[in-house]
This record gives C-alpha cells, sequence and structure tokens, in this order.
C-alpha cells in the first residue's frame, strides 16, 4: 500500500502543476477543452489524494510498524477512534490530511460554484491546486508519510497522551478546515484580480465560503480552548501561547472581512480593503501552520515541528509577495463607488470595528514575534506571556466589545441625534444598571466589571433589536410572538444570525472575565483528610480525600485518586483525578505519566481538581484545587456563536445576490422585499 | 497526631495557616486514613513532597506568576510547578523564591534577582521600558493614529464637499426617491421606524 500511496502523491502533484500551469498560462480562454481539463485535474487531484489518503490509514489500521509514520503514532493497543484520528496526529499525516482536504474543497468550489461566476473558476483552479501542490510537494520531499522503516518494530511507540482525548479526535480537523477553506475565498480573490473582474461578483460567490472558514476556525479555536482545559491541567483555557493566536489570527481578519464586506455589498466602499483582508487572512493561515511546525517559538501546542516550517516560511514570503504585487497592480480599478459621509454611521462603524479587529490581530502578531525581534534588535532573550497580552489587548477587546452593540444600531450614511437616542438610550441604561449593580455586589476589578457591563449593553441593543422586529411583525402581519420571532429570523437570516453571533461574542466576554475571580490552592491530604475551599459565589467546598486505588486499563495504567465533595454541607458525590502511565502492548512504559483532570461543571463555577501525585508511594496524594467562574458559559458561548453561525448561512431565508445592494435608500429595499436587512 | 513526621507536621501546618485567607483543612475523620502503600508507585508519577505553606501562600504564589518556568513549557513558574508534575525546573525555581522571600526580600527584589541571574526571559512580560515600550505601545498607538486619521480624513472631505456644495461621487441623495411617492415614503418611515434607523 505504501507504494500505490507514493504514487498516488506524485499523480496528485502532476495534476496540481499541470492544472495551475495551464489556468496562469490563460491559454484555456477559448478553448473549452483546456478548461475541462483544468477543472478535470482538480477531481483527479481530488482522487489521487484521496487514495493516498486510505493507502496510509490502511497502514494505520493493519498496524503496520515498517512504515515510520504508524511506528511512531500508534501501538497495536491504542484505542481504534485514536487509531483513525492518528492519520492528523503528526506532521506527515496532517500534511496528507491538509491537501486531501483542500483537494475536496476546490472541487466542490468547481462543482458548487454558480455559473454566472464560471470566469473566475479556471484561476480559482489555479490557485487551488498550486496550494495544493506546494502541500504535495512537502510532503514527497521532505515529509514523506509512507516513509519505510529498515526494520519492522514489534509494536509502535503509540500516540502522546494528551492527544488522547476525544476533543483532539475533533478539534484539529475543525481547525484544518477552518485553516484549509480560507485559501478558497483567497483564489476566488486573486481570481477576481487576475481576470479583473473587480465587481461584487467574487464577494457573493465565496459568501459562503468565508461563512464555512470563519464557523470551522470558531469550531475549532473553541474546542481547542475545551482541550487545553481538560487535557493539559493547568486550569485554564487560553494561555496565549504562540500556536493559540495563530489560530486567532486568521480569525479575526476573518471577522474583520466578514463585517467589512457589508460595506462594499451595500456601499461599494472598501474594495481594496476586503481584497487585502484575504489575502492577509490567507496568509495568516499559513503563518500559523510555519508557527506550528516550525518550532521557532515555544508552544505547548506543538507537536509536529520540524524543518518543514521553513517551507511554510518560503511559500508565505512568495505566496505574500505575488498577490500583494497583483492587488497593487489592479489599484486604480479598486477605487470606492462612494465615499464615508459622516462618522456617525454604521459604515464608520463598521470601519473601526475592522481597525480594532485587524489591530487585536496585528497585537497578537506582534507579541507573538515580539520575543524574536528582541532577540534580534537587543540580543536578549525575553519571554512574552499573558500579563503583555492582557495588558495589550484587553482594552482593545472591550473597545470591540462596544462597537458589538454600536454598530447594528446607527444608522447607514449618516445618524441623526434623534437616532441615536431613541437607538441607544435603553441599551446604555441596560449597561448602567448592570455597572451600577455590580459596584453595589462590591466587585471591584476594573476589567471584570468593564466587560460584564459592555456586556450589559451589548445584550440591550440585542434584545432591542429583536424586540422591535417581533413588535413591527405582530404590527404588519398579525403574528403571535413566537411565530414573529421564528419568522423575523427565518426571513432576515444574516441578520438576525449576526445578532446571535454576538450573543455568542458577549457571552464569551462574561465568562473571560470571570477568569479574574479564579481561586485556587494546593494541599497534601491523608485518606480521609479534607480541606475547604471558598468560592468567590461565596459557597464553601469540603474535599476530602478518598484515597488512591491503581487498575491497568486497555493501554495505561492508572493511579486514581478519589475527593469527595460537599458544598454547604450538601454532598455532591465523588471526583476522582488520575495519573496515567501510558504503556505499548508489551507493558513498556512509552511517554512521562500523564495527568487527567476532574472537572465538576456548573453554571456559576467549574470545581477542577488535580492529582498532582503521591507522598512516598503511599496514598497521601498531593493535589490542586481550583475554583473556576463561569467556565460553563465559555462553552454555552462557543455553541450561541456557531449556531448564530449556521443561521447566518442557512440556505434560502435572504435574497440572494447578484448585484450590489445599496443602503442608500431603504424604503426601496422594503418596498420589494416586505422584510429589511 | 501522636508519632507524626516532620512532613506530614508542616504539611498541617501550612493547611491551619491557611485559615486566615478562607481555606481551612479539618480533620473530620482522624485515625481513619490508614495511607496505603501504591502498588506501583512510578505509574503515579514522580514521589511529591507534602505541601508546605509557602507552596501556596498569595504572595509567593503572586510572584511564582510573574516568573517564566526554563523548561520550554511557556507556562508561569506556579503554573508549571502545580501542572507539568514532571518538570524539575519549576520546583527548584520556586525553592528560590521562597529562600528569597524568608531572606527577607521584596517582591521587586526577588524579580530582580531573577532576571541578573536568568536573564529578562525569567520575567512572563518584559519590563515595560526601553525596547519593550514598542512592544506594549505600538499596536495602542497604530490603532489610534490609524483612527485619528480616519477621523481626520472624513471630516476634512465633508468641508470640502459642503464647500463645493456637492454630494460625494456616487452618492445619491439621502430619504428620496425617484419612485416613491411622499404617501409611499411616509408609511414606510413608519413601518421602517420599528426595525431600523
Amino acid at each position: 500500500m505504501t507504494l500505490l500511496g507514493q504514487f498516488a502523491l506524485w499523480v496528485a502533484l502532476l495534476l496540481g502543476v499541470w492544472s495551475a500551469a495551464v489556468a496562469f498560462s490563460g491559454r484555456w480562454q477559448g478553448r473549452e477543452e483546456l478548461r475541462g481539463s483544468i477543472s478535470g485535474a482538480v477531481y483527479g487531484t481530488f482522487a489521487a489524494l484521496a487514495v493516498a489518503a486510505l493507502a496510509l490509514w490502511k497502514g494505520l489500521v493493519t498496524h503496520d510498524f515498517n512504515i515510520e509514520y504508524v511506528a511512531a503514532y500508534t501501538s497495536r493497543n491504542l484505542p481504534s477512534g485514536y487509531i483513525v484520528s492518528a492519520l492528523w496526529a503528526g506532521q506527515k499525516g496532517s500534511l496528507l490530511f491538509w491537501a486531501l482536504v483542500l483537494s475536496l474543497f476546490a472541487s466542490l468550489a468547481q462543482l458548487l460554484t454558480p455559473r454566472r461566476y464560471a470566469a473566475l473558476l479556471p484561476y480559482v483552479a489555479g490557485v487551488t491546486s498550486a496550494v495544493t501542490a506546494f502541500f504535495v510537494c512537502t510532503m514527497i520531499f521532505a515529509a514523506n508519510p509512507f516513509e519505510r522503516l529498515a526494520f519492522t518494530p514489534a509494536d509502535g511507540r503509540g500516540l502522546n497522551p494528551q492527544l488522547q482525548n476525544p476533543g483532539m479526535m475533533i478539534h484539529p480537523p475543525m481547525l484544518y478546515l477552518g485553516y484549509i477553506s480560507i485559501t478558497i475565498p483567497f483564489a476566488f480573490a486573486v481570481a477576481a484580480l487576475l481576470s479583473r473582474s473587480l465587481d461584487t461578483g467574487w464577494i457573493h460567490a465565496i459568501r459562503k465560503w468565508t461563512l464555512v472558514s470563519w464557523l470551522f476556525l470558531s469550531i475549532g479555536i473553541t474546542l481547542g480552548m475545551w482541550w487545553a482545559y481538560v487535557e493539559l491541567g493547568w486550569g485554564g483555557y487560553w494561555a496565549w501561547d504562540p500556536v493559540e493566536n495563530a489560530s486567532l489570527l486568521p480569525w479575526l481578519t476573518m471577522t474583520a472581512f466578514l463585517h467589512s464586506v457589508m460595506i462594499q455589498e451595500k456601499r461599494g466602499m472598501l474594495k481594496r480593503w476586503n481584497l487585502g483582508l484575504i489575502i492577509g487572512t490567507f496568509l495568516l493561515s499559513i503563518f500559523g501552520t510555519f508557527i506550528t511546525r516550525s518550532g521557532v517559538i515555544a508552544s505547548v501546542h506543538s507537536f509536529t515541528q520540524s524543518n518543514v516550517g521553513y517551507f511554510f516560511l518560503a511559500f508565505l514570503a512568495v505566496s505574500g509577495i505575488l498577490a500583494f504585487t497583483l492587488l497593487y497592480t489592479r489599484w486604480p480599478s479598486l477605487r470606492a463607488e462612494v465615499q464615508l459621509d459622516s462618522m456617525l454611521s454604521r459604515e464608520a462603524a463598521f470601519l473601526f470595528n475592522n481597525l480594532l479587529l485587524v489591530g487585536v490581530a496585528f497585537s497578537v502578531l506582534w507579541g507573538t514575534l515580539f520575543p524574536i525581534l528582541s532577540e534580534l534588535v537587543k540580543g536578549t532573550k525575553i519571554t512574552v506571556g499573558p500579563p503583555f497580552f492582557n495588558r495589550v489587548n484587553i482594552p482593545i477587546g472591550l473597545l470591540l466589545l462596544a462597537l458589538t452593540g454600536v454598530g447594528p444600531l446607527i444608522a447607514w450614511r449618516k445618524a441623526s441625534a434623534a437616532n441615536l437616542r431613541r437607538q441607544f438610550t435603553a441599551p446604555v441604561a441596560a449597561g448602567l444598571v448592570t455597572l451600577t449593580g455590580l459596584l453595589a455586589s462590591g466587585m471591584r476589578d476594573f476589567y471584570a466589571i468593564m466587560a460584564l457591563a459592555l456586556a450589559g449593553f451589548v445584550a440591550g441593543t440585542i434584545v432591542q433589536e429583536f424586540w422591535r422586529g417581533v413588535r413591527a411583525r405582530r404590527r404588519m402581519h398579525g403574528e403571535s410572538v413566537p411565530l414573529a420571532f421564528t419568522r423575523l429570523i427565518g426571513r432576515n437570516r444574516r441578520r438576525y444570525g449576526g445578532y446571535l453571533v454576538h450573543v455568542g461574542v458577549l457571552i464569551y466576554f462574561v465568562a473571560f472575565s470571570g477568569m479574574a475571580f479564579k481561586r485556587e490552592m494546593e494541599a497534601t491530604l491523608k485518606p480521609g483528610q479534607s480541606v475547604q475551599l471558598q468560592s468567590p459565589f461565596g459557597h464553601t467546598y469540603t474535599l476530602t480525600h478518598m484515597g488512591v486505588s491503581q487498575f491497568e486499563a486497555l493501554n495505561r495504567v492508572v493511579s486514581a485518586a478519589t475527593v469527595s465533595v460537599m458544598r454547604d454541607g450538601k454532598s455532591e458525590g465523588l471526583m476522582t483525578s488520575e495519573k496515567r502511565q501510558h504503556v505499548d502492548s508489551f507493558k513498556r512504559p512509552t511517554f512521562e505519566p500523564s495527568t487527567e483532570v476532574g472537572i465538576r461543571s456548573g453554571l456559576q463555577e467549574d470545581l477542577y481538581i488535580t492529582y498532582a501525585g503521591s507522598v512516598n508511594g503511599t496514598e497521601e496524594a498531593v493535589y490542586r484545587f481550583t475554583i473556576n467562574p463561569l467556565v460553563w458559559w465559555l462553552w454555552f458561548g462557543g455553541f450561541v456563536l456557531v449556531f448564530g453561525g449556521v443561521v447566518t448561512m442557512w440556505p434560502g431565508g435572504g435574497q440572494t445576490v447578484t448585484s450590489p445592494r445599496r443602503a442608500v435608500a431603504g424604503y426601496e429595499v422594503a418596498l420589494v422585499g416586505g422584510d429589511r436587512e | 497526631m501522636n508519632g507524626c513526621g516532620r512532613r506530614e507536621f508542616l504539611g498541617r501546618l501550612a493547611a491551619l495557616a491557611a485559615v486566615p485567607t478562607g481555606l481551612q483543612v479539618q480533620d473530620s475523620l482522624a485515625g481513619r486514613g490508614d495511607v496505603g502503600t501504591l502498588r506501583d508507585p512510578y505509574s503515579a508519577g514522580q514521589p511529591r513532597e507534602v505541601t508546605r505553606i509557602e507552596d501556596y501562600d498569595e504572595r509567593i504564589k503572586a510572584i511564582e506568576h510573574r516568573l517564566a518556568c526554563n523548561c520550554g513549557c511557556t507556562l508561569d513558574v506556579f503554573t508549571c510547578r502545580t501542572t507539568d508534575f514532571t518538570c524539575t525546573y519549576s520546583p527548584k525555581l520556586h525553592r528560590e523564591v521562597v529562600a528569597m522571600d524568608k531572606a527577607g526580600k521584596s517582591a521587586q527584589e526577588i524579580l530582580d534577582a531573577f532576571v541578573a541571574e536568568y536573564g529578562e526571559k525569567a520575567l512572563m512580560a518584559p519590563k515595560p521600558e526601553g525596547f519593550n515600550l514598542w512592544g506594549y505601545l505600538l499596536p495602542g498607538s497604530l490603532i489610534l493614529a490609524a483612527g485619528a486619521g480616519l477621523f481626520a480624513f472624513v471630516s476634512r472631505r465633508r468641508v470640502v464637499v459642503a464647500a463645493a456644495g456637492t454630494e460625494a461621487p456616487g452618492a445619491q441623495p439621502s430619504g428620496t426617491s425617484s419612485t416613491a411617492t411622499p404617501e409611499e415614503l411616509e408609511r414606510l418611515r413608519q413601518a421602517l421606524a420599528e426595525v431600523e434607523d
């Protein structure tokens, strides 16, 4: 099967190069057979990479330890789910997975794009094929997943224990899907530039792709936080680690694009900016891959470091230079159709929103790279950790949260004083009431107070929007409240789905603010001994160590420390935290013992128990007990955000835009559609 | 309590000392807690020492949250020593912090001592001075500058447009339509007032 896999990789490379070469040469114009061969090569690349992936999967499932990748990431006693997910557990396999998914997306772009954008498709195929060819080339020449060993070990090394978590079966693919799908909007942007089709057509063609990409990134990032929380065991979910930052960067710029694209659609402005954002987002996705794989910056998330990172650096440089040069050559054709009329307008609010989103992205990138810069300039190594990022980014993040409320309420073109008064009185009051309540309750953490008060304001704006929409439908159509609410969302999914996304964002901020009140302590307990911990919500936890039991599981020896939990004198049951010593099928230890935390999650707070180890090989256990307030809301916020995103992109419900809709006279839209976006 | 060892005594002392900060140890099941021996101590990770008061003293913790562990984990000393239980660096650094604290050094003096010994990378965030100020101030400054530039650009443009007495190219007169009658406009304004502005 390895031979077949190798062969399939070469076929994929040749097809990719052919497709890219023909597409960029422009010879396909007027020659239908060449045009067909371009898209045919895209489908062929996908088929070849599917064969390669199946070949590697077969090696994994059949424990063919002569394949270096199989021996490095699996063992005979690895649970079957992780054998399947081992395809993306290591460098070489994840490159194959990346190329496979990219070729799938490239094929879908060819198949699903409406025919009115047919002129763009050969160039789109060219870009996606070039990127796919790069990945395949990297595999063949630097990270071949089908490389064989000189001997066949009796068993493999097994999967890193930190990757043996259900979240890791979903989190990396989601993040990859997010990263990879960015290539499609990028390809359409380049196609628009090359073909000089610089109207809003390419934007409509990529709308679903940008949302898909943003959704996958959102899911991937949230799952990544969840994985870090339950698996890494440090009691938090975001550490401003370089790899975490790398995933956040394209998400931020993509979010900026999703906002600014509305201005181009409605006002014909920001054409250059939007193209720049898409190019930048693509480059940041490659940058993230470079960071993850190069080891140039230390990270707890890097499991796949090698010299391959420098291939990505070179690719990043070349594609950046080419794309921005192309943008520069089309610069004069990308003039705005109208100019900004007023700073008190939705366009201006979106502009500032973009400024802040890109500003945060720059700030995160700057902080991530600052250690390298410092070493270059001063010759001094420094650490740039959470205190730095929090100090720089929290104020910007709070401004962004405020704009989340301001943007949707302010009028297009120019807001009047009456408009501002009418729109903002109730939300500002909601924010002030929240602020007063927090101060009265004794809260003094400035940033937490600001986050919660602004969340109150934003919640006020969203509730007001839904309430007005429902009331209008009830007046105009005589509908009941639930029906009016459902139809309000159903008829204008983009707008109200967007509001749901904003709800998710504000829940995120509420959850983030909870971590300001985290409580943690260490204790050494013999069986029967207890310790008490006070939560920020005033609950008293009594934690009694019950003992440590040891037993063997499928591929590990488990030492399980059990704690009896009482909250305010009432029993809450038992919690267990484990030490796991993973072994291969010959019972030989494979990795250092890992820790599995015990988590009891609630709406107010999580009780988070970590078994650190035992004293003198006895049942006397050392624990770290942590109370993390409001963490449950982070996962719920992620769900709401993703749900809102799905509503936004769900087919139907809104107008299928084929020409720019202008917000110059809202009543015209109302006359035609009855509902307004 | 009879016959308790030094470590156990220190552990209990540490726990008792936590009472004023809201943490307290109780011995409600005293006498019932036989300490069994683990069948396979190796698989339970590195042997641990009994927790002492200084291990979770808030002051020590605050200092350690500002110091980076040098094992390559990217975590601070406190988080690393209470998370990555295989790290041998963070416990050592913790002992250094405790020793300096016991010697009467202030938090800043301890941080300075770490910088002197391990270099600036010992801090979780660089000091906001010299070249490091670029790190702290550049993002915010750029955002402010871009915001101010945008504001100035739009304001100047509005003055120019007003002086010329013309609308911007491509802009249509707001609030009017060549196709709608005044009655239609009024009706629509009333309807849309409910859902937009």
